[in-house]
């Protein structure tokens, strides 16, 4: 990678602690149901858990068969029943099942329900309800945060984005409230504490309650500054495609849990392959900030070196052999393993994306995001339903569209919803619903068309007036406002200079520079004003719900200046990779290290599969 | 004594409690008539009257304290009473059935490691017991053989955690436990002595005392194992009281008895100390010595404690004493004091001298002995290097809690060695139930106890008795209880206002409410009170909505289903988690809340998603007809329009299937027409094409990959001819190319438009 880095980069903390602490938790829990017992986990834990405590781990503390919650009857003949799930009401209501159905034959067994992350009352209401409260023991495992990376931390709770966002409910917020709270008596105090959005406000309120309640040790701080950020202050970034590598092999073969699986494709036999993709991965490391049309020439330089690097094996004597084959040999295997796994997706993903129509994909994005010829857009997005190319991406594009341009035309909005009902069953009408609940794909109200008047005052006169008349124009709640903020931010950089993506100016290069994602300009902005001066204007198009909060560590903000560097950035309803990507590049840029707390990782499918309603 | 009896003591029944506790006086209890009633009052240890009222109740027949400073009142039919410190009534329970006809003849209240316990005997010589009046267990004992009327004498003793009673019958001594009744002869004893007429165990229930009716004191284990002593007191009148006076360790341990004029002590030898006494008296056993209350004053007969005894006897040359008179010397500036001083030097004992004077200072009551013995030790202290000044420091600060305790206007006159078995604990829970606050907080700041046991506890306990106080207005209250509580950790303003809400004062219970911080302590209050509108605020207000859920379900409970409704609908939080609860698991509640809000839309939502879960096609479409109705007053129009749309298509898959068996129920309408045209009923295609209102575009593009995918070729040739192409030709190049077909595709090159030309033969090759 051509980037220079700032060599005085702050070390970051070490966070497998986290993943010692949440093991020996559950390893004190399995072990307040002594004996053999068999145990079912909710079937989204199954991975999280593999990353803290494997098979072994589990059967030393005599976890006898292990199942995955499937909501069928269970065939278990142990008398222990051990049921590790998400505080989900579904999940109860079978276990209910499963012990009324033990009761009927006059089966007596001993269950004992773990909690992840916490309870909630409603779970407990309803065993009362089903009348086996008193049959069950309950527990929580406080398992809040799973490292992914030395710089990604997840929750693991994508449902955090629908309940919160969709559904209103907040039941959440004080879970991620915990989890800073987690993050800061192991690693605090913070500093400062900034945020934006409803729900990052709230977090930030439970989080110091907590503080308060407990007891304040004064230890070395760890983490400097916090910033924590609501996923619907930015909708536009995660909806649009990725084309840097992390992100793209996210978006293709989806990483589950920092683990992708390669099909036969990739990996040219038969078999699929697990691989695990972090900073211990060396070839991968090195790739994953990359724009996509730098892997290749990376990958093929990459192949030479190892290349050259076999190659002094001729010539040598038999000593040189022996210490080569002992300390250079496995290692250079191991790459050589990864780096054809890479090149192998590298190729899969070539094969998918460098088609025509990605190109003409990523062009009627571009042209969104800079507001330009967006007639040709609606035709091209009417085409994509018509022609049933895929059912999320056309979504995504009717978002996206909807989005910058502050909501659709009447005439558009019903003719494309029309189409889209007719390709995809008219069940998507609920789908349509909450796409307007959450304000991702709207109507414009009549007499505020504001594209029209935009474009039409904009020829007339000059950029600065047209922004105004936005600014006057943009009132109401749920607008995205988007148009006035990238003017205000500086999001889409200038088209007519060509952009270098093998040597990045800024973030925009994660788009192939054609767009700032606004979520890490707002970080970038923040950290350099110190507080939201001089951003008045882009919080009120944000909608509010600013904060910055100096720590009550009273800890001179000048003072030590290596933990200062180090911020904690939390995404309150997941993050993309391409944003990982973009604050990795910023970090490098202002000497800042970045961790990246979400409560999952995200992308424009996940997102929109949320908000489907599947009639279940 | 700062009382002023009347009648001095004379006919009342009297009841002190241990540890310089409360004395209670019920003068002529068995005086029945019902225009005087005898009067029942409580006074402080020094007398300071705290209650007084009249005895309406039955005849007492004895009264007693509980460990816990209550009084415990029991009457003849066998009804305890219990009041508190201040005379109000707190409950009362009955020893049994069967005592109501037989009548408790004598009563006794004892106190155990297991509480306050209470026996009695009937006039039917039955024993009834209670352990722990607390946890009240009745145990009748068996019936004692030969027994008429009450025994002569019995006492209550606690015994490898059994309680028994041992009570005499002439000259016979018996052992009365749960299941049987032994004759039991203590060793030494004959029974030439004559009938046994007076026992007392101490403090302890270690060690037991009889008197015969010839005089004869017999003293030994309460086991009845060994016998101690035996002593001809000469006296054959019956005493009035015989306790034992010891204290821990005690070297010389007496039996007290008193007649009206006449106090004894008799020790373990033979002889006897004799007092008189002027005035009727009563005595109490402590666990150090004996308290003595008559009408005018109030003695404690202890035996002196061995340190002191070796400072202040006379002509002592214990260390201690050197050294208190070596400093007697230093203080008149005197070279003597150097002489005793060196004295004890030489024997190396003066680290021992300071720790007597320390020991002796506790033990003492006159604080300038006191002094003079601190001094002392400070002196000497000043003599030694490394002296630990733990001892003395806490010596120190004991005796100023103590000598302020004991201060006639607060009334607890406890010896050193009572309040260290009381514990500083016990001894601030008490100056607290006797309201002394200020002197509580001063002892626990005095003391250094951290706020949570010391200062917070007795505001607490200060806060719920003021709320209480039926003349102050609730402003005033509650701002007194802000202004002293403030934010002292540990008080929960919620407990306090929870105190107010029990004495029936609601209004003052919400002021305080108010100063809590955290809301969610403050909701099960307002939940209990009624306040469920304000409680639901509240606890969407602490953002925890575990405790919204809670509260949520409570109103679900409670109100009936319209005012429920309306009051979720002024808190969305609350209504939004109510509705994913419902969504989950009660989806009928969920239509009856949209129903509520007139939120025809969400209603109409509701409808489709239940049409999705009908398996029956007109079950279905009814839900769809009940969706398009809800979606009409929602002045949805669009949404109209698809629903109706979808139910034609509904309709039109069903008669398809019906005649062709084409399996189309359920599918969109893009998927309907593919099948059908690659079932090759073009017609029927044709007809949804126009029917719905397909654009031209999709139509085309949706014909020319099936046809291609079917390879018609001839067909799709003539469908490119039916009309101008509204996809252009590039398309049908494309797909056909995708079929591998470059033959058909060539056909189409031709047609393209010329910008699109050079793909479309880049296309072809």
């Amino acid at each position: 990678m051509a980037h220079s880095a700032r060599r005085d980069s702050p070390e970051l903390p070490d966070f497998s602690i986290l993943k010692r602490l949440a093991r020996d938790q559950l390893i004190y829990l399995l072990e307040q149901l002594p004996g053999k017992k068999d145990l079912f986990i909710e079937a989204d834990l199954m991975s999280p858990l593999d990353r803290i405590a494997n098979v072994s781990t589990l059967k030393q503390h005599e976890v006898d068969k292990l199942y995955k919650v499937e909501h069928k009857p269970v065939i278990s003949t142990s008398d222990q029943l051990c049921f590790l799930i998400r505080p989900r009401i579904q999940t109860v209501k079978w276990i209910c099942d499963v012990v009324n159905t033990d009761k009927v034959p006059g089966k007596s067994r001993r269950y004992k329900i773990i909690f992840t992350p916490q309870k909630f009352y409603a779970c407990e209401a309803v065993l009362e309800e089903q009348g086996i409260f008193g049959d069950v023991s309950i527990d929580e495992w406080p398992f809040y945060l799973l490292p992914l990376d030395d710089d990604i931390i997840s929750m693991e709770l994508p449902e955090f984005f629908q309940d919160n966002f969709l559904a209103g409910d907040q039941r959440w917020v004080r879970t991620a409230g915990s989890a800073l709270h987690l993050l800061y008596s192991l690693y605090g105090p913070f500093s400062k504490v900034y945020g934006i959005g409803r729900c990052s406000k709230m977090a930030y309120e439970s989080w110091r309650e907590q503080v308060e309640e407990g007891e304040q040790k004064a230890r070395q701080a760890e983490i400097g500054n916090v910033f924590l950020i609501d996923r619907d202050v930015d909708f536009v970034t995660p909806l649009c495609s990725q084309v840097v590598y992390e992100g793209l092999v996210d978006d293709i073969f989806r990483i589950k849990c920092g683990c992708v699986e390669f099909g036969p494709d990739v990996t040219a036999s038969d078999k699929s392959v697990k691989v695990m993709l972090n900073s211990h991965d060396k070839v991968f490391s090195e790739i994953r900030n990359e724009h996509f049309s730098n892997v290749f020439g990376f990958l093929s330089q990459k192949a030479r070196n190892l290349q050259t690097a076999y190659d002094k094996r001729r010539g040598m004597d038999i000593k040189q052999m022996k210490t080569f084959v002992s300390e250079e040999l496995k290692g250079l295997k191991q790459e050589h393993r990864l780096l054809s796994l890479h090149i192998g997706a590298s190729e899969s993903i070539m094969k998918k994306k460098t088609k025509q129509d990605f190109q003409e994909l990523l062009k009627t994005e571009h042209l969104l995001l800079e507001g330009f010829e967006i007639r040709e857009c609606i035709s091209y997005i009417e085409e994509h339903i018509n022609r049933q190319v895929s059912m999320i991406e056309s979504l995504r594009l009717l978002c996206l569209l909807s989005i910058t341009e502050n909501g659709l035309l009447p005439k558009d909005y019903r003719s494309l919803k029309a189409q889209y009902l007719q390709s995809y069953g008219v069940d998507h009408l609920l789908t349509f619903s909450n796409l307007r609940q959450l304000g991702l794909l709207v109507e414009q109200q009549p007499g505020e068309t504001l594209t029209v008047m935009e474009s039409k005052v904009g020829k007339l006169v000059n950029d600065k007036t047209a922004g105004k008349l936005t600014d006057a124009f943009s009132s109401l709640a749920k607008k995205s406002n988007f148009r006035a903020l990238s003017r205000k931010l500086n999001l889409v950089p200038k088209t007519d200079e060509e952009y270098d993506l093998r040597v990045p100016r800024d973030m925009a290069y994660i788009f192939s520079g054609a767009y700032i994602p606004l979520s890490c300009k707002l970080i970038e902005q923040v950290l350099e004003r110190d507080g939201w001066t001089g951003l008045e204007e882009v919080t009120r198009l944000l909608n509010g719900h600013e904060f910055a909060v100096t720590g009550s560590s009273g800890v001179d903000s000048r003072g030590k200046n290596d933990t200062q560097r180090i911020i904690l950035v939390m995404f309150l309803g997941g993050c993309t990779y391409s944003e990982i990507s973009a604050l990795r590049f910023l970090g490098r840029e202002k000497g800042y290290k970045f961790i990246v707390v979400t409560t999952a990782i995200t992308n424009s499918s996940r997102l929109l599969e949320a908000l489907l309603d599947n009639h279940v | 004594m700062s009382w002023s009896l009347r009648d001095g003591l004379r006919d009342s029944l009297v009841a002190a409690a241990p540890y310089g506790g409360p004395i209670a006086l019920l003068r002529e209890p068995q005086r029945r008539s019902p225009s005087s009633r005898p009067q029942l009052e409580i006074y402080s240890a020094s007398g300071g009257t705290i209650a007084s009222f009249p005895w309406k109740s039955g005849p007492v027949v004895q009264l007693g304290w509980t460990v816990s400073d209550e009084l415990l009142c029991i009457q003849e039919d066998g009804t305890v009473l219990i009041y508190d410190l201040f005379g109000s009534f707190k409950r009362h329970f009955s020893m049994g059935q069967e005592v109501v006809q037989s009548q408790v003849m004598e009563a006794k209240v004892f106190h155990s490691p297991y509480g306050t316990g209470i026996a009695i005997v009937t006039s039917s010589s039955r024993f009834t017991l209670a352990t722990n009046i607390d946890d009240l267990k009745l145990r009748r004992l068996p019936e004692v053989p030969g027994l008429q009327g009450k025994p002569s004498c019995w006492v209550v003793l606690t015994q490898d955690r059994q309680t028994k009673v041992l009570l005499s019958n002439g000259p016979e001594l018996f052992i009365l436990d749960n299941t049987s009744c032994t004759v039991v002869c203590p060793p030494g004893l004959s029974p030439q002595d004559g009938n046994i007429v007076h026992m007392s165990v101490s403090f302890s229930y270690k060690y037991l005392a009889l008197l015969t009716d010839s005089g004869h004191l017999w003293t030994g284990l309460s086991t009845l194992q060994e016998k101690l002593s035996d002593v001809d007191t000469k006296k054959t009148m019956a005493p009035k009281q015989m306790l034992w006076c010891r204290r821990p360790k005690s070297q010389q341990p007496s039996v007290v008895l008193m007649w009206d004029r006449l106090l004894l002590v008799v020790g373990v030898c033979n002889e006897t100390i004799q007092y008189p006494i002027e005035d009727p008296c009563v005595l109490v056993g402590e666990m150090d010595g004996v308290r003595i209350i008559s009408s005018s004053n109030q003695e404690l007969l202890q035996e002196v404690p061995l340190v002191c005894q070796d400072i202040f006897k006379i002509a002592s040359m214990a260390p201690g004493a050197l050294l208190l008179e070596a400093h007697r010397e230093y203080e008149k500036s005197s070279q003597k004091a150097d002489e005793y001083l060196r004295e004890i030097k030489e024997q190396s004992m003066l680290g021992e001298a300071v720790r007597q004077c320390v020991e002796a200072a506790g033990h003492e009551y006159d604080t300038n002995t006191q002094k003079s013995l601190m001094r002392a030790a400070s002196f000497g202290k000043c003599f030694l290097t490394d002296f630990s000044p733990d001892q003395f420091v806490t010596t120190c600060r004991e005796l100023r809690v103590l000598n302020a305790v004991r201060d006639s206007s607060v009334g607890l006159p406890l010896t050193h060695t009572q309040f260290k078995q009381l514990t500083l604990q016990v001894l601030i829970d008490r100056l607290v139930y006797r309201q002394f606050y200020p002197l509580a907080i001063e002892v626990c700041r005095y003391l250094k106890i951290p706020d949570y046991q010391g200062v917070s506890r007795v505001l607490k306990h200060w806060a719920s008795c003021k709320v209480q106080q039926k003349d102050l207005t609730d402003d005033a209250i509650a701002r007194a209880v802000c202004m002293k509580v403030g934010d002292s950790p540990g008080v929960s303003y919620s407990d306090i206002a929870a105190k107010a809400y029990e004495c029936g004062r609601a209004e003052l219970a919400i002021k305080l409410l108010d100063f809590e911080a955290r809301s969610g302590e403050q909701v099960p209050l307002l939940l209990k009170m009624k306040r469920s509108q304000l409680a639901l605020s509240k606890a969407v207000e602490s953002g925890d909505t575990d405790l919204v859920y809670t509260v949520v379900s409570y109103l679900k409970n409670e109100m009936n289903r319209g005012d429920f409704f309306m009051t979720l609908r002024n808190q969305p939080v609350a209504l939004s988690l109510y509705r994913q609860f419902c969504k989950l698991q009660e989806q009928e509640t969920l239509k009856d809340l949209y129903n509520q809000d007139d939120d025809h839309q969400e209603l109409a939502n509701y409808y489709v998603t239940a049409s999705y879960r009908e398996k029956r096609l007109e079950g279905r479409l009814s839900l769809l007809q009940s969706a398009v109705d809800e979606y009409n007053k929602a002045k949805n129009e669009f949404a109209v329009k698809t629903t109706e749309d979808e139910m034609r298509l509904l309709r039109f898959q069903r008669k398809l299937d019906d005649e062709k068996g084409a399996g189309l129920l359920g599918l969109s309408l893009q998927v309907t027409m593919e099948t059908l045209l690659s079932l090759g009923l073009h017609k029927q295609a044709e007809q949804l094409y126009k029917d719905f209102r397909v654009p031209d575009k999709r139509y085309w593009w949706l014909k020319l990959k099936s046809l291609a995918e079917k390879e018609e070729w001839d067909e799709l040739e003539k469908f490119s001819k039916s009309k101008k192409s509204p996809i252009g030709y590039l398309a049908f190049v494309e797909v056909c190319i995708k079929c591998n077909n470059k033959y058909e595709a060539k056909k189409y090159v031709s047609k393209v438009t010329p910008e699109q030309k050079v793909k479309a033969h880049l296309a072809v090759g």
